[in-house]
């Protein structure tokens, strides 16, 4: 789960990161009553994607007035399809230096790792591709966890000394505790910035392992006001229905069971010229019900022009997923094809009951994918 | 087996039960003194291992409480452990692994079928029809698509020698290449099928093994998710695209570099098997 900027500074507070003093606005009047009190102001979009600066979802102004303005024109619009409901008032820093700071999961060493980096405020992708000597890292056992030496270690690397090296060293201690404490995928702070204060977060974000939300109720409830928009409307519908959904941008609706074989089935559309309408992962052991509501929700979907369905059943019966998907027929009365591929446990009852619904069936994937892209008029 | 109780411990029970497997003992903590399918339970593994010493480990267990128990059968020498649950917490999948590697235990997933071994024994998920006995190793980062392309290859007349799931999360306690390394020494193993999908190195970093002469038996791959978006998690936690790593295409090529014969369709894995083999 991503969260806002201003939620991450929250939580980043808490942890005695020091970070600029701000307001969240959502108003362009509430705004210019920010900027009376801070002065010089950034006026930041608040949304959980990257490339805001890019965008123009980060503006400067010098007076309330022009902050009421620029608030003005961010709050309502649109940046990479996602509406800016509220704004950061931030007082503008004095900045001497940029640096990028974060802690995220290492994959291949199955540990938390600092990265860090003295280019700072620029997309730390491109200085991982371009000039990847410049990223410090390090990898942090879990059995030992995050000692002073290691944070240190980091700010030495990135060449600082003395008095700095032991501030930058507490701030990164600090960011590890939140990633680990609040079960982060992802926290980084882009720039960090250093002032005559000493070190900043100017920037925050922070991923929650989606699978850790159980304990962190707070952070949860955040979810359940719908302030994250990372999901596109339909994606957020399917989510409180407890689908495994991607939304694109096609017109053949995908149902299948299991990531992987979803995955493939996909690619076997895209191969023979389909498009893929959408994502959907039934998970182990569907009931018809859960199959009902999947196939329903795929079917509905405006842009589909034909649905297919594609299980293994292991622990997934093909005679229940044949009924659910007659179901849903029946009740829906929809002319939409369903092309049905199925194998496994059950297999012959579940053909059988779709052969006798008027619903198609085929032997393997390809042909069932070949099927259904000829029925959504594509190739 | 670990949470032997719980309806998808009973059920799996059964089924592994069926196909060969010797299940023990079960644990689970309050539950002693019961038995499922004749499989007498325990409320902690010390004891159960005093009555019945078992080699290895499989949990269903609930993932919001996993941990724990993944802890005490890794403290209690159990090797493998393979751990069926999917939606662990990341950290605590870092806390369990570091554990297991510090006391050589082999962790089998998290969120995997399992372990097969057709004609001998299962410690996973897996539906038995579609396996055979033969020579072809299966390693697969996926549930369902192993299956179906397991299922070609029984089809097709050739058969499975052993089969691993690595599991569908970012982090899992096998990868290909100790999987490959296994397969090269194990003289049943003729050659090998390679399921991946997007998100992470994994197959990068088995195509740089394969290369520098790691493993030598042929091997056919299939990795899922070329249509896939990047940023967004496809079904696992494990596969998602970040920036413009770990797309399916990357993985293709690094693995055709390798001299790995990459299918197009899952049914060409098979097909490519066939012509190895002969």
């Amino acid at each position: 789960m991503k969260l806002l900027e201003y939620q991450a500074k929250e939580i980043f507070r808490r942890y005695d990161i020091p970070t600029p003093r701000s307001e969240v606005a959502e108003s362009p009047k509430g705004a210019r009553e920010i900027a009376e009190r801070l002065g010089p102001v950034a006026i930041k979009a608040q949304l959980p994607v990257g490339g805001r600066g890019k965008a123009g979802g980060i503006k400067f102004a010098e007076s309330p007035e022009e902050a009421e303005k620029i608030a003005g024109g961010l709050l309502g619009s649109r940046i990479k399809d996602i509406e800016i409901k509220k704004v950061l008032v931030e007082e503008k820093l004095d900045i001497k230096d940029e640096l990028y700071l974060g802690v995220t999961v290492d994959r291949k060493n199955r540990c938390y790792v600092v990265l860090a980096s003295s280019e700072g405020g620029v997309d730390i992708e491109e200085v991982a591709e371009e000039t990847p000597e410049k990223i410090v890292k390090q990898m942090i056992d879990p059995l030992l966890g995050i000692r002073d030496y290691h944070c240190r270690s980091v700010a030495k690397r990135l060449g600082y000394s003395g008095r700095e090296m032991n501030d930058l060293a507490g701030f990164i201690r600090k960011l590890y505790r939140v990633a680990f404490e609040m079960d982060a995928e992802l926290t980084e702070i882009n720039p960090l910035a250093l002032t005559e204060e000493g070190f900043v977060a100017a920037d925050a974000r922070l991923n929650i392992d989606n699978n850790a939300l159980f304990r962190h109720p707070n952070i949860a409830e955040i979810q359940r006001e719908g302030e994250l928009s990372e999901f596109s409307a339909r994606e957020q519908e399917a989510r409180t229905l407890g689908l495994t959904y991607v939304e694109l941008d096609g017109d053949i609706g995908i149902i299948g069971n299991g990531a992987g074989l979803t995955m493939a089935t996909l690619d076997s559309v895209t191969l023979l010229g389909g498009k893929p309408a959408n994502f959907l992962d039934l998970g182990g052991g569907a009931s018809p019900e859960r199959i009902e509501t999947a196939v329903t929700f795929v079917i509905k979907d405006p842009r589909v022009k034909t649905v297919f369905v594609n299980i293994l059943g292991g622990i997934t019966k093909c005679d229940d997923t044949a009924l659910g998907i007659i179901e849903t027929r029946r009740r829906l009365g929809s002319e939409k094809p369903i092309v049905v591929r199925m194998m496994g446990t059950n297999e012959e009852e579940g053909k059988r009951l779709l052969e006798e619904a008027g619903i198609e069936t085929m032997d393997t994937m390809e042909e069932a994918a070949e099927r259904a892209v000829a029925l959504a008029g594509g190739s | 087996m670990q949470g032997i109780t719980g309806s998808q411990g009973r059920f799996h029970t059964v089924l592994m039960l069926d196909f060969g497997t010797k299940i023990v003992t079960g644990v689970t903590p309050g539950r002693g003194g019961e038995t499922v399918e004749g499989v007498p339970v325990f409320d902690t593994v010390t004891e159960a291992q005093q009555e019945c010493p078992a080699d290895a480990s499989i949990m269903f267990i609930p993932a919001r409480v996993a941990l724990d128990p993944a802890l005490e059968a890794i403290e209690a020498g159990l090797d493998p452990v393979v751990i069926i649950t999917e939606n662990i917490p990341v950290r605590d999948t870092m806390e369990i692994l570091s554990r297991a590697r510090l006391r050589g235990t082999t962790i089998v997933g998290p969120n995997t079928p399992g372990l097969i071994k057709p004609g001998a024994s299962k410690m996973g998920i897996m539906p038995s029809q579609v396996f055979r006995r033969g020579s072809v190793g299966v390693v697969s980062r996926s549930g369902t698509l192993f299956y179906e392309i397991a299922a070609h290859i029984t089809r097709i007349g050739l058969g499975q020698s052993v089969c691993v799931g690595l599991g569908g999360d970012p982090i899992v306690g096998l990868d290909f290449i100790d999987v490959l390394r296994w397969f090269e020494n194990d003289e049943e193993t003729q050659a090998v099928a390679l399921i991946g999908e997007i998100g992470g190195d994994a197959e990068e970093t088995a195509s740089v093994f394969i290369s520098q002469g790691g493993f030598t038996k042929p091997v056919a791959a299939y990795i899922a998710g070329r249509a896939a978006v990047p940023g967004k998690r496809m079904g696992h936690a494990g596969a998602i695209i970040q920036g413009s790593a770990g797309t399916a295409q990357g993985k293709m090529e690094a693995l055709r570099e390798a001299g790995v014969a990459i299918g197009e369709q899952p049914g060409d894995v098979a097909k490519a098997l066939e012509e190895f083999l002969g």
